[in-house]
């Protein structure tokens, strides 16, 4: 009998046990307080950026990225095109993985947030003071832009690297695939980042072997100069990797000199090769943005230039790789392994030193023995080891995708201290600052990829969620779950206090340097070009002038550059035309936006701020008079003399 | 004239000053959409704070826009103060107890004078509303309160003394004081 009962007992804890008792308390922001922390989670196949207030879990914004957003006009506004231009042309989605905060000595800045393309390479850079995508830069030879935009200690790069390798962009691509040892490669992308501004630009690409590169960590303190990838598939194939892939027993962690790198292209080392990729930026003076076709990247052959690139054999395809705050330890994860190996960098250093190889890749890239470089192994940690993040009081947590738990260790000892079960199956998971130099701790985020019975269903498609978890006591407890958009693939989490000091509450109109502002009601104008049409309209409570416009005719291409000039905190515009085949716009105070409009027959067409701004935002509305083609009806504008403002 | 009485006037004087660094007056809104509150201060020499809001959200009711060239005032003020400080001034380096009463006087004067143009201002934008508005409310006026709070529709209205405004009441009341206050001669001194 107490047998049974200690079976019974000792049945793995159901939902009602890990939740913590005072977790409606700890979650609850009253109405009109501010949420302690940011946590910008990435849509994944949505392809934007989602923030929302941690403990509440509310959505606070969803910032447009890599897709059109036809809510706010991003993608479809003639400013905002130019953001989603490849060199494949217009690609109006992507899918949208880690978000990285820009870093100052190790430590979130709140200045920037990048994120990662994976589809079409791209890496995104949100400006956190206005929460805007404000730069898209695509990167050239590789496939899959998975294993980024990971940044080094001052952000002085962040990474891109490519999970299906291919042959390089200036190479004849027509070959068989089953040539693919011969002729495909890899590229490991290094974008330099300007301190002041943020700016992008692909400074170099280590060429590498056809591995697929998963994730990536840089180096902090004493690792500073070195950045860590995973890879899998180290079998090179090309078919079936879920068998074909995952048979040898260890893949790598590859870990790059990037000091090094930047040291052999300054000298002049690197190899220029053509390259075609669109580098597009948002200018916030402007509120434009330009689409650039660059040309060339420098690059280098790893296997030219030894001290470059170190391989660290880790057991069964490796997924994450995280690298303590101290910069001490380098801990992945073999998804399909049963240990979680930690290595030292001191170790690597001396095993690099004492060249304790166990054997070459490519001829002479040296493998260091795994006995060597090891720290230790966390043993038994569950299922399906994924990623770790730090809490910064010497414990690390790492997700199990098969298990579906987080389990907290401790980094000195490798002992398993707690586990909580996610619902369902984590992938990342994310602590305030948890893969900073000074992690704040305090939550943890558990970002799953499985919901099920979670929450009221919608149908086969179901919300996706993430978790809550309180990791200031000595157990994890549960505090709250909470759907996201899209995938919730990863998030950084951030005290809000960073981000609050810098934000921009409007746009100053006298700084507006749109090529088609309005700064005033009295500069409203229309102007025929040919069969081009620019009108010149201004919104400010509650009208927008001109409101009657005629003189447009079937075919014309016309342009309505709307500039708002409130000048005053939460007052958009919004702007939308019957029929139009576009999205609206949706203006900020002091901005100028501008919808491109294609009337297609004659009548009369109404248009209206969409956006509720006033008592009389009902009232907010015009007309346009559409002629036919070839028809002489003038261009006249015009609104209703306004007794009060005059 | 004692040296109490003249250290008086300067402080007094000196607070004056202060009138040319810090805005005299503020009139305050708030409303549940604006939870900041708005606020305009009025200096010697002009207006700051939300103008263009305020004047943004009066056009609903009709209210002349706010304009710092329209008011004379803001171009004479800084001299008349300046001459009225001078005077005060003059009464202490000359001794004389005359001037400290025309000072005293003129102060007094400028007050009232002050005041009254003020509040002559504040009735003419609250009650000469343009009759298009969009917002008409019957009986309503929108004249924001002289001194103190006072509701005009979904705004609490506030018209407060600001930084200069306090100094300047401060100067007036030490005025008054070298003129009128006579230390008690102690009784040990009397004998």
């Amino acid at each position: 009998m107490s047998a049974l009962l200690l079976t019974y007992s000792c049945k793995p804890g159901k939902v009602g046990s890990a939740v913590d008792a005072d977790a409606a308390k700890k979650v609850y922001v009253a109405p009109g307080k501010y949420d302690e922390v940011y946590a910008f989670l990435s849509g994944g196949f949505s392809g934007q950026v989602a923030a929302y207030g941690i403990p509440s879990g509310r959505l606070l914004k969803v910032i447009p990225v890599f897709s059109q957003n036809a809510e706010n006009g991003y993608g479809y506004s003639e400013e905002t095109k130019p953001m989603l231009n490849t060199s494949h042309g217009f690609v109006p989605w992507d899918d949208a993985h880690h978000p990285e905060l820009s870093k100052t000595d190790g430590e979130d800045d709140g200045r920037w947030l990048f994120i990662n393309g994976n589809n079409t390479p791209r890496i995104a850079r949100i400006n956190l003071a206005t929460f805007k995508t404000v730069e898209i830069l695509e990167l050239p030879n590789i496939g899959g832009n998975h294993a980024s935009p990971f940044c080094t200690e001052n952000t002085e790069y962040v990474v891109g690297n490519t999970r299906f390798s291919e042959p390089l962009d200036n190479s004849n691509g027509d070959v068989p695939i089953d040539s693919y040892k011969k002729n495909f490669k890899g590229a490991v992308s290094f974008v330099k980042i300007d301190k002041d501004n943020g700016a992008m630009k692909l400074a170099f690409q280590l060429i590498v072997p056809p591995f697929n590169y998963d994730l990536a960590h840089a180096g902090k303190g004493v690792s500073h100069d070195w950045i860590f990838f995973t890879c899998y598939n180290t079998e090179e194939a090309h078919t079936l990797l879920e068998v074909n892939a995952s048979q040898r027993d260890k893949d790598f962690v590859m870990a790059v000199n990037w000091k090094k790198a930047e040291a052999l292209i300054q000298a002049g080392k690197g190899t220029k090769i053509t390259a075609k990729y669109a580098h597009n930026v948002y200018n916030e003076g402007t509120h434009t943005a330009t689409s650039t076709m660059e040309t060339g990247t420098q690059t280098l052959d790893v296997t030219k230039f030894p001290g470059l690139v170190y391989y660290m054999p880790c057991p069964k395809s490796p997924h994450g790789v995280d690298v303590t705050p101290d910069g001490e330890n380098i801990v992945a994860s073999g998804k399909l392994a049963a240990v979680i190996p930690v290595f030292s960098f001191q170790k690597m250093l001396t095993a690099i030193d004492k060249k304790e190889y166990d054997g070459m890749i490519d001829g002479n890239l040296p493998v260091l023995k795994y006995e060597s470089v090891l720290k230790g192994e966390v043993k038994k940690p569950g299922l399906g080891p994924l990623h770790t993040e730090f809490d910064g009081q010497g414990y690390a947590y790492t997700t199990m995708f098969v298990s579906s738990e987080v389990v907290k260790w401790k980094i000195d000892n490798l002992e398993i201290i707690d586990r909580i079960p996610s619902y369902y199956s984590p992938g990342h998971l994310s602590i305030v600052g948890g893969d900073s130099k000074k992690p704040y701790g305090k939550y943890l985020l558990s970002l799953n990829k499985i919901t099920k019975d979670r929450y009221l269903p919608t149908g086969p498609e179901l919300a996706q969620a993430c978790q809550l978890i309180d990791i200031t006591g000595n157990k994890m407890k549960l505090l709250l779950d909470f759907p996201t958009i899209g995938e919730p693939h990863y998030a950084q989490m951030i005290l809000a206090d960073k981000i609050l000091k810098n934000q921009v509450k409007f746009f100053k109109l006298e700084d507006n340097k749109n090529a088609y502002v309005t700064k005033s009601e009295k500069d409203t104008k229309v102007v025929r070009n040919g069969n081009r049409v620019d009108v010149y309209m201004t919104a400010i409570r509650s009208h927008l002038a001109p409101d009657n416009i005629e003189g447009i005719k079937v075919g014309d291409e016309v342009y309505i550059h709307v500039t708002n000039l409130e000048q005053d905190w939460d007052v958009p515009h919004g702007f939308a035309i019957k029929g139009a085949n576009n999205a609206e716009l949706l203006v900020m105070p002091g901005e100028t936006c501008t919808l491109k409009w294609n009337p297609y027959q004659q009548g009369i067409i109404p248009f209206y701020c969409t956006d509720f701004c006033s008592a009389l935002h009902q009232e907010m509305q015009g007309y346009f008079r559409v002629s036919p083609a070839g028809s002489n009806t003038p261009i006249k504008f015009s609104i209703g003399e306004n007794p009060v403002t005059q | 004239m004692k040296s109490l009485t003249r250290v008086l006037i300067f402080i007094s004087a000196a607070l004056m000053l202060s009138a040319y660094f810090f805005p005299l007056w503020h009139i305050l809104l708030d409303a549940p959409q604006y939870p900041e509150g708005l606020e305009m201060k009025i200096w010697l020499n002009g207006l700051s704070g939300n103008i263009t809001q305020i004047n943004g959200l009066n056009h609903y009711i009709g209210m002349k826009f706010i304009v710092a060239d329209d008011f004379k005032e803001f171009k004479i003020l800084p001299y008349v103060f300046g001459l009225l400080t001078m005077i005060g001034l003059a009464s202490a380096i000359f001794k004389s107890r005359k001037l400290l009463w025309t000072w005293f006087i003129s102060l007094c004067l400028f007050g009232v004078i002050g005041f009254s143009d003020f509040y002559k201002w504040e009735y003419n934008y609250g009650h000469n509303l343009n009759p298009h508005a969009a917002i008409k409310v019957e009986g309503m006026n929108y004249q924001p309160p002289l001194f103190g709070y006072k509701q005009l529709l979904n705004f609490t209205a506030g018209s407060l003394p600001d930084t200069g405004g306090i100094l300047v009441g401060l100067g007036g009341v030490l005025a008054a004081a070298a003129l009128f206050y006579k230390p008690r001669l102690s009784p040990n001194k009397s004998k």
